[in-house]
């Protein structure tokens, strides 16, 4: 496989639960290690809080609870990945963050009616390499969901 | 040229000069025979337009020519200062203020200001400015006519230093200057084309320095049938003429040697005017300084003085400019160092050792210094707001027919620039509200047996960490009874509710959404959106209004604002495991109260707190903290307030009072109820700050 032929997308790819998924390295702030979340009430329930990122205070969301996938204790390989979209800033809770890999433009493909068990309108395509498939994110609709928008015109 | 660079100068420098005519102009009116402040104005006025004339923006420079030359007839008492020639210079600084803003927002600041420029030139020639005024569209086109001829006796205008130098170096060279003025025919049909041939042919021969109408004019075939080019150039004259000839469809060219010397005597007779004026005036400055107290002017009011202050002060006070964004930097860096310093003091304080405990006090001292010096670089006098409403009030009153004496005090009141910059709309909708319902018309207020004028006094003053501002009218006042009706009309609250109400309690529902007493809807206010955007906004950058008033002799808004936004004083509270920063601004005190203390109104928890009922609301409720609810037999409680309404939150433990840098929780989670930031505590976590205005209903 080339890599250097300009066509390809460099992706961080993290794992939730069995299946592993993808984000642009662009939108990739930064990974950082599990640590201390304060807490927010009122908001739904995947925000987790918000940590201080080097004097930043930055929201979490839980993917797993987000996806609605079961939640997990935290452990040694979590991870919070750091994303942005538009002018938010927000962290990610995955297992694990293993991976940064090149994907040749042609290998995506627009994601099929049923993907896994993740919701198919979170997702903007889905890679096959070799043995794996790789799920990328569509973090509009992570970020920009109902939920989201009903708490903000609720208590807006 | 490249401009760029100093443009960010030029617009700061106009918008100076422009305050200070403004400013001036405002004076003049009171004090139509100074003639100080004429000059004051002229001296300004110049300087915008040389600035202008340099940047490249020939509407700016042009007009402010006109402005110059209306204020140099008034000067020479050819042209009385009143009302009328006031409103129309005023009306000119207004396009001119466009004009800037039209460039600072990237605009090539050009305007149509014919009629503004036909009227100052009439003025200018020793029209009376009331018929200038009235006779405006029928004299326009004999006034059309007129205005070019003024240009063909002046033939080239406002050339500047830079303009000046080249053709003084030009001279010494062995190049010569000079002046044509090339007249195109009548039915000349292609005016631009054959102003490009000319051109063209001029530059062939020399250097073209300056061309009256400008370049852009020409171009547009905004002149008449006539414009005038000066030219560096080595040949001689009727070379020149023979050359420019060969376009056709000319009527003829004048070509003439130009004189520097000539040009620049006029300049210089208005400029030793102007030093003469600037000489008596520091002579009065040092009169003053050595307290002999002799006061030349005649009646030397309050306002005079203080125009002349900052003068003195920016001689002796050396400053130099810095960009917000900077000072923004700076800020941001320092509240990260007043984490770090949160968590050195916590770590010294854990490990208990004595060289480094001293090191982290002397640091936290020094840090402390350094956080008052920068806040104060951030501090803006509200003079910046102030100065705006003069002639604000003077249109407005003018617009309602009303007479009305502004009076300003404490405009060297300083605020943090964030708060500054959103005070100003708040500011604006209470004047016009003061104007329009508090202010009565001269008949009614002749009839109360009242001056005739109405005063509206704007009054700003600190005291300890906050900063007032007051709006006080001699008008009609709050009619407590109408307004209690009409919040009954409209539903705002209930005829119960209405009855336990005090004065001020009724007067602040003028505040609340979907209340407007006007009975008729004006121009100036009552357009449905109300004081309650004020109140919003006030309360939004964590401030607070009240008013109070007398039926038939005014009324008094009063704002209440924090001297900075981005580090405030917070209590810690903790509830179960987690920590919140209640703002002492708002804490009026903390409270132990035991169990039996608690009593039961509405099925809601209150306690008796010096002979008020106050509201218990529980923080772990509230915030759904996860926990166990257990029965205490003592309840830690803060009192907080929000104007004349307390509650007490109810938390497990205080830990301390703490000085905090206030944060955002960020673009994706805003609005979250009765949080209204976040900081970050010495341990390195996030603490969240209680918005307790949200918790007091």
């Amino acid at each position: 496989m080339s890599e250097l032929n300009g066509q390809d997308e460099k992706i961080i790819v993290f794992q939730l639960k069995d299946e592993e998924f993808g984000v642009p390295v662009q939108q990739v702030g930064s990974i950082e290690r599990m640590q201390h979340i304060t807490r927010v009430p009122s908001t739904p329930d995947f925000v987790k809080g918000v940590i201080n990122l080097r004097g930043v205070v930055t929201p979490i969301i839980d993917l797993r609870t987000r996806f609605d996938l079961h939640s997990k204790e935290h452990d040694e390989s979590t991870r919070i990945i750091i994303v942005h979209y538009n002018d938010m800033e927000v962290g990610l809770i995955v297992d694990s963050a293993n991976d940064v890999i090149d994907i040749p433009k042609e290998a995506i493909e627009p994601p099929p009616e049923v993907v896994g068990t993740v919701e198919a309108e979170y997702i903007q395509g889905v890679a096959k390499l070799e043995r794996r498939l790789l799920i990328l994110l569509d973090l509009q609709k992570v970020f920009s969901s109902e939920e989201v928008r009903e708490l903000k015109t609720i208590e807006g | 040229m490249e401009v760029n660079q100093y443009l960010e100068v030029f617009i700061e420098e106009s918008k100076e000069n422009l305050q200070t005519v403004n400013d001036s102009l405002l004076q003049l009116e009171k004090d139509p025979s100074n003639l100080d402040l004429v000059s004051e104005i002229f001296r300004a006025a110049h300087t915008l337009k040389g600035m202008s004339a340099t940047m490249g923006y020939q509407d700016l420079a042009n007009l402010t020519h006109k402005i110059e030359n209306v204020l140099d007839a008034v000067r020479n008492q050819q042209v009385e200062v009143d009302t009328d020639l006031l409103d129309i210079v005023f009306d000119s600084l207004e396009d001119l203020e466009a004009m800037v803003t039209d460039i600072a927002s990237g605009g090539d600041g050009q305007r149509d200001v014919e009629s503004i420029v036909e009227k100052l030139n009439r003025i200018a020639q020793g029209e009376k400015p009331a018929d200038v005024q009235q006779s405006n569209d029928t004299v326009k086109e004999t006034a059309a006519t007129t205005a070019p001829a003024e240009t063909e006796v002046n033939g080239i205008q406002g050339l500047d230093e830079f303009e000046l130098t080249v053709l003084q170096e030009s001279n010494e060279r062995g190049f010569q200057n000079v002046q044509l003025s090339v007249y195109l025919r009548e039915d000349c049909l292609l005016k631009a084309a054959r102003v490009y041939m000319v051109f063209e042919v001029l530059e062939q021969i020399g250097e073209v320095i300056k061309s009256t109408p400008s370049v852009d004019q020409l171009e547009e075939e905004d002149f008449d049938n006539q414009f005038h080019v000066l030219l560096v150039t080595q040949e001689d004259l009727s070379e020149i003429e023979s050359r420019v000839m060969k376009v056709s469809e000319l009527d003829k060219v004048v070509v003439e040697t130009f004189s520097i010397d000539e040009y620049k005597i006029n300049q210089q007779e208005q400029q030793k005017e102007q030093e003469q004026v600037q000489n008596e005036k520091e002579a009065k400055a040092e009169a003053v300084h050595t307290e002999t107290k002799q006061e030349n002017t005649p009646a030397p009011t309050n306002q005079n003085e203080n125009a002349q202050e900052p003068k003195q002060q920016q001689a002796q006070n050396k400053t130099i400019r810095v960009n917000i964004e900077r000072l923004d930097v700076l800020m941001n860096l320092f509240e990260e160092l007043v984490i770090d310093r949160g968590r050195l003091e916590q770590i010294s304080s854990d490990l208990n050792h004595n060289e480094l405990n001293e090191t982290v006090e002397r640091m936290s001292r020094i840090s402390g210094d350094l956080q008052n010096i920068i806040l104060n670089m951030r501090m803006v006098q509200v003079e910046q707001v102030f100065n705006r409403f003069p002639r604000m009030v003077r249109q407005l009153a003018r617009d309602l027919h009303k007479k009305i004496n502004l009076e300003i005090s404490g405009a060297d009141t300083e605020l943090d620039r964030t708060v500054i910059d959103e005070i100003g709309d708040p500011l604006v909708h209470l004047i016009r509200n003061a104007l329009d319902h508090g202010i009565e018309t001269p008949e009614e207020r002749v009839a109360q047996g009242k001056p005739e004028e109405g005063t509206l006094h704007l009054k700003a003053y600190q005291s300890g960490n906050h900063v007032f501002i007051e709006i006080s009218d001699d008008g009609g006042g709050i009619n407590r009874d109408k307004v209690l009706q009409k919040a009954i009309d409209n539903s705002v609250i209930t005829p119960e509710q209405g009855a336990s109400l005090d004065d001020q309690q009724i007067y602040e529902l003028i505040m609340e959404s979907g209340f407007s007493t006007a009975d008729k809807i004006s121009d100036v206010s009552g357009r449905g959106v109300g004081l309650d955007v004020v109140k919003n906004t006030i309360e939004s950058l964590g401030g607070s209004i009240t008013i109070d008033s007398k039926l038939y002799e005014g009324s008094v808004f009063s704002i209440q604002l924090p001297l900075t936004l981005s580090i405030i004083s917070v209590m810690l509270v903790e509830v179960e495991d987690e920590k919140y920063a209640i703002p002492l601004s708002s804490i009026i005190e903390t409270a132990i109260i035991k169990k039996e203390e608690i009593m039961k109104a509405h099925n809601k928890k209150v306690i008796d707190f010096r002979g008020k009922i106050v509201p218990l609301v529980s923080l772990k409720d509230v915030f759904e903290v996860p926990g166990e609810q257990e029965e205490e037999t003592h309840y830690s409680v803060v009192i907080v307030r929000k104007g004349d309404k307390m509650a007490g939150l109810i938390v497990d433990s205080f830990i301390g009072q703490q000085e905090v840098v206030l944060k955002a929780l960020g673009n994706y989670l805003s609005n979250v109820f009765a949080v209204s930031g976040a900081t970050i505590l010495g341990d390195g976590q996030v603490a969240l700050i209680v918005d307790s205005n949200a918790l007091i209903k």
